[in-house]
């Protein structure tokens, strides 16, 4: 099974500090890989790598698609969501005195720019853009009922209570109909209870959708319970990788997260 | 909700404010400086010194012993309104429309006053036309007035040196001004908010240096004068006698000539002109690149995040934008009957972006509102007008403070799950 | 080759003014990330009560030409550093939680404000000023008898210019006032749980700016001898240019930008169109900030996701 992401030899450098050094790793195709590692590892910053907010120093990454393989590295970050990477934030980034619907029709902009001709049509008043909105709308309805946030459809977004914005960003991502969804952090904030429904939600969208999922996470609870594959990062490297049970045991990850014993100090 | 503050705490505050403006007063208020022939000279002013000091005072003191937060007090006020303006709020467009239709039907409607409804109409359109680039797209844009300037000056050349009409300009003026915005537009619409919007400031300010210099294509500072007015259509013309071939309005329509016929007309054509940016920005709002224009607005990264264009999208709202700026330029120099650089500095830009920001992002009623507010109250109360300026810059900064987001705060969907 | 030298020290001469202002506007840049954008009317303020100072003095008796200089500097730093902490205290404190578009535009609003209130007070019309120290030096006459010169004044505005840099200089690397500076300039949280009063940081930085902007106006008025309530807004703009050409946040570099724009202006006044000097200006701005967004001696700035 090729991988739906290839990274090799990824670096970025800021000046004199390197926040990521030589990171190789795949992303499989619907499967969940997580990528953790204490703060300051340089998560956010592969995350930002990947989707274009960031220009590599060194490295490839890869997309492999059905028209062939395309290079990431350098491109615009709007070129790569088009290409079908979506990603959420750590802070969560909501069009906030837009309403949750009208997130959800942003997130769906490219078929409706592609009927509307460039909105020409809207303009004239023409059936096809009516028709496309309507579309729009019924899809940005069936995430609002998988997610329970239909009730509050016309409400602007920043109005939303915080473990909903969460849920509004991720929805908001799938609309744009990815291969890959990149999730930052997506249960930071969040209590025990609407952790582990998130994590299920997460798991049923990507066996529904045969989604790709490369996730950002500090809560083990929810790393572990979904995750199909994880990567660790430590001061910029990749210090282990493999399956959930392997990296519970796995040596080096156990001591980046607590830390040696004093006198194994070398 | 007051915290009690002592009365000794409250009068050292005061004179701290008092010593202050005695010391920020001295040089500028208590003193004047008087121009003579031979140089200058000084005379002395301390009871406007004294005046202001006092005011210095009793301001302070007022403020600390109310303790009130300002905003709070803002925030009470405008909850104890609502209830009143609410219901009426959503009239008050209609109503507006209606009356602007009647206006010069009314009793008190002289030339005077229905001129000032053509600046008043005018400044509306450019504030709905700067709408489209500050108030959707979020982009602070200090130097609208440039494609005010170029739509004006584009008209006055094209009719003095080839002889076009109003109505052959109209569609004219928003081209040359639109390729204006594309070309400035493009390398800076990269810039991040606060420099993009110093850059444009400079754009304005390099137009009227140009309009001001270029004398060969301009005139220079003397300005083009006898710019045509409207005619009816190309029908008639306003005028008490017409050329030979040509028809006067009056004769058309078999009634006595009078002068506030062009006026009323003109400001027939200015109406129908705003209502037609109204028109368009409601429309688009609800089309992909309206919300895209909004999303960018709300959170840039996360609309780059979605797929979005940004550098495109800015673009066309730039150049859009300015395409109503150019057709404001036209209706400007109908109005005037001549144009000059002095009219394009900077101060108008900061107009219409009070105007715009002061009115609610985004918000058509807002603009209006902000419009007869800032426009409309100087032309028709000629006594404020000394203190205008001052008061205009004092008004942004307690708008900022209280009010950031404007008159009118709440925002219309453009679309509704039922 | 004469007549180059002369514009050379002229746009030198500009340049240290432009640079003076500079300073206060990459000083506040660095500190709260904003743009004073009526930092113009301080300098034109300050450039007022010189004009008002030296005709008080003078009618006090006081002729002497170094001491009215050094009184009417005094007066200007520490009437103009009033203005500089009023405004902040006033007008930008409360609102420095806001975005940074709402700041502008307030700073706007004061900008108006500002130059409506002197030109209410003292006029709209043109103020002159008979030179206050006449005479200077020629340093070569070429051969068709061109005379390059150095002006007394333009003289006092190189030494008051290096000798306030120095200052500034030494303030921030070697006193304390300096490192709070430094520390709430990088990072304002972490120098305030560093125990570092960061409000009373940012009010002496506003104050330094002023101050400096006021000396930047008095040598406007002793140099051209004519000013107008107006002036601030251009020599703002320009002073902008300076900072942000420079490398905004880097005080080296606004000095290093205003005498490099005081350059271009008067080589581009003297040898091409003096009308559109201006324009030149706003050009470089545009370019800069296209090209080099970081300007000369200023570091990238990486945004964070």
């Amino acid at each position: 099974m090729t991988a739906i992401l290839t990274i090799d030899g990824l670096t970025m450098r800021f000046g004199g500090l390197t926040a990521i050094d030589a990171v190789s790793f795949e992303v499989r195709p619907a499967a969940i890989t997580a990528l953790i590692g204490p703060n300051g590892a340089g998560k956010t910053t592969l995350f930002n790598c990947v989707t274009g907010f960031y220009r590599p120093t060194k490295g490839g990454i890869r997309l492999n698609r059905a028209g062939g393989p395309v290079q990431l590295a350098g491109l615009p970050n709007h070129r790569i969501a088009r290409l079908g990477v979506a990603r959420t934030f750590q802070n969560i980034r909501l069009f906030g005195r837009m309403t949750v619907l009208e997130n959800l029709l942003v997130a769906q902009h490219a078929e409706l720019m592609r009927a509307s001709l460039f909105s020409i049509a809207g303009i004239l008043g023409l059936p096809r853009y009516r028709k496309a909105e309507a579309q729009a709308i019924e899809t940005a309805r069936h995430w609002l009922d998988r997610v329970g946030l239909t009730a509050r459809a016309n409400d602007p977004a920043d109005t939303l209570p915080y473990g909903d914005q969460r849920r509004l960003e991720i929805v908001r991502a799938i609309c744009t109909g990815p291969r890959l969804l990149c999730l930052d952090e997506p249960a930071a904030g969040l209590n025990p209870r609407e952790s582990a429904d998130l994590a299920a939600l997460i798991r049923a969208i990507s066996a529904e959708l045969d989604l790709a999922v490369l996730l950002i996470e500090h809560d083990m609870s929810v790393v572990m319970g979904i995750s199909d594959h994880i990567v660790v990062l430590d001061y910029g490297r990749k210090i282990a990788e493999g399956p959930p049970a392997a990296i519970r045991a796995d040596k080096a990850v156990i001591a980046a997260y607590l830390g040696e014993p004093e006198d194994a100090v070398a | 909700m007051a915290t009690a503050v002592s009365p000794m705490r409250a009068l050292k505050e005061a004179g701290i404010a008092a010593l202050v403006a005695a010391v920020l007063g001295l040089p500028l208020i208590g003193f004047r400086l008087m121009d003579q022939a031979g140089g200058e000279t000084l005379a002395t002013r301390w009871y406007d010194l004294v005046y202001v000091i006092a005011i210095a005072f009793v301001g302070r003191l007022a403020l600390v012993l109310t303790g009130d937060s300002p905003r709070r007090s803002a925030a009470a006020v405008t909850s104890a309104v609502a209830p009143i303006v609410r219901p009426v709020g959503a009239y008050l467009p209609w109503l507006l429309i209606v009356f602007a239709l009647i206006l010069p039907a009314l009793p008190f409607a002289t030339r005077g006053v229905i001129d000032s409804g053509i600046l008043i109409l005018t400044y509306i359109l450019l504030g709905w036309g700067l709408n489209i680039v500050t108030g959707l797209a979020g982009l602070l844009d200090l130097g609208y007035v440039a494609f005010l300037a170029i739509g004006a000056y584009t008209t006055a050349i094209l009719s003095s040196r080839f002889g076009l009409t109003f109505w052959e300009c109209l569609p004219l003026a928003p081209v040359a001004a639109s390729a204006a915005g594309l070309l400035l537009g493009f390398p800076i619409l990269k810039l991040r908010g606060d420099y993009f919007a110093i850059v444009t400031l400079g754009f304005g300010e390099i137009i009227r240096i140009v309009a001001n210099n270029w004398r060969s294509l301009t005139n220079g500072s003397q300005g083009i004068a006898n710019l045509p007015r409207p005619s009816f259509f190309g029908l008639a013309d306003f005028t008490a006698s017409p050329a030979p071939g040509h028809t006067a309005f009056n004769a058309l329509f078999g009634i006595a000539y009078s002068p506030i016929q062009r006026v009323i007309f003109l400001y027939y054509v200015v109406l129908a002109l705003a209502l037609a940016v109204n028109v368009f920005t409601l429309r688009i709002r609800r089309l992909p690149i309206g919300r895209m224009w909004e999303a960018l607005r709300e959170d840039d990264i996360a609309a780059a995040a979605l797929g979005i264009d940004r550098r495109k999208i800015k673009l066309a709202a730039f150049a859009i934008g300015a395409a109503w700026g150019g057709v404001a330029g036209v209706v400007f120099d109908a109005r005037q009957g001549f144009v000059t650089p002095e009219s394009f500095g900077f101060i108008e830009s900061a107009m219409i972006t009070a105007i715009v920001v002061l009115g609610g992002m985004g918000s058509q009623l807002g603009i209006v509102l902000a419009a007869v507010v800032l426009v409309g109250l100087p032309e028709l109360f000629r006594e404020f007008d000394t203190y205008r300026m001052m008061t205009f810059g004092a008004a942004m900064i307690a708008i900022m403070r209280f009010r950031p987001r404007g008159l009118i705060e709440t925002r219309r969907p453009t679309a509704v799950l039922k | 080759m004469a007549y180059f030298l002369q514009q050379l020290i002229n746009g030198l001469t500009l340049g240290a003014i432009y640079g003076l202002i500079a300073i206060g506007y990459t000083m506040v840049y660095g500190i709260i990330g904003m743009i004073n954008f009526a930092h113009g009317e301080i300098y034109m303020i300050g450039a007022f009560v010189a004009l008002i100072a030296t005709l008080a003095l003078t009618s006090l008796g006081i002729t002497s030409a170094p001491l009215l200089l050094l009184l009417v500097i005094a007066a200007a730093m520490a009437i103009a550093g009033l203005y500089g902490w009023t405004i902040e205290r006033a007008i930008y404190r409360p609102l420095r939680a806001s975005p940074r578009l709402t700041l502008l535009i307030s700073a706007i609003g004061l900008s108006i404000f500002l130059q409506q209130y002197v030109q209410l007070a003292q006029g709209g019309r043109v103020k002159t000023l008979p030179p206050l120290i006449p005479g200077g030096f020629t340093l070569m006459t070429d051969a068709s008898g061109f005379a390059v010169g150095i002006s007394n004044f333009q003289i006092v505005v190189f030494v008051l210019t290096i000798l306030l840099m120095t200052g500034l200089t030494l303030i921030i690397n070697r006193t304390e006032l300096g490192r709070a500076q430094r520390a709430a300039a990088a990072d304002p949280l972490m120098a305030a749980l560093c125990g570092i009063d960061v409000d009373r940081t940012i009010s002496t930085t506003f104050v330094i700016g002023a101050a400096l902007a006021a000396v930047a106006g008095v040598m406007v008025v002793f140099y051209y001898g004519v000013i107008d309530f107006f002036i601030g807004f251009l020599a703002g703009l320009k002073a902008f240019t300076a900072a942000v050409l420079g490398g905004i946040g880097s005080l080296p570099g606004a000095l290093l930008g205003g005498l490099l724009l005081g350059l271009v202006e008067s080589f581009w006044a003297a040898y091409a169109d003096a009308a559109y000097k201006d324009v030149a200006a706003y050009g470089i701005l545009v370019l800069v900030l296209i090209v080099r967004p970081s300007g000369l001696l200023g570091r990238p700035e990486i945004e964070k996701v």
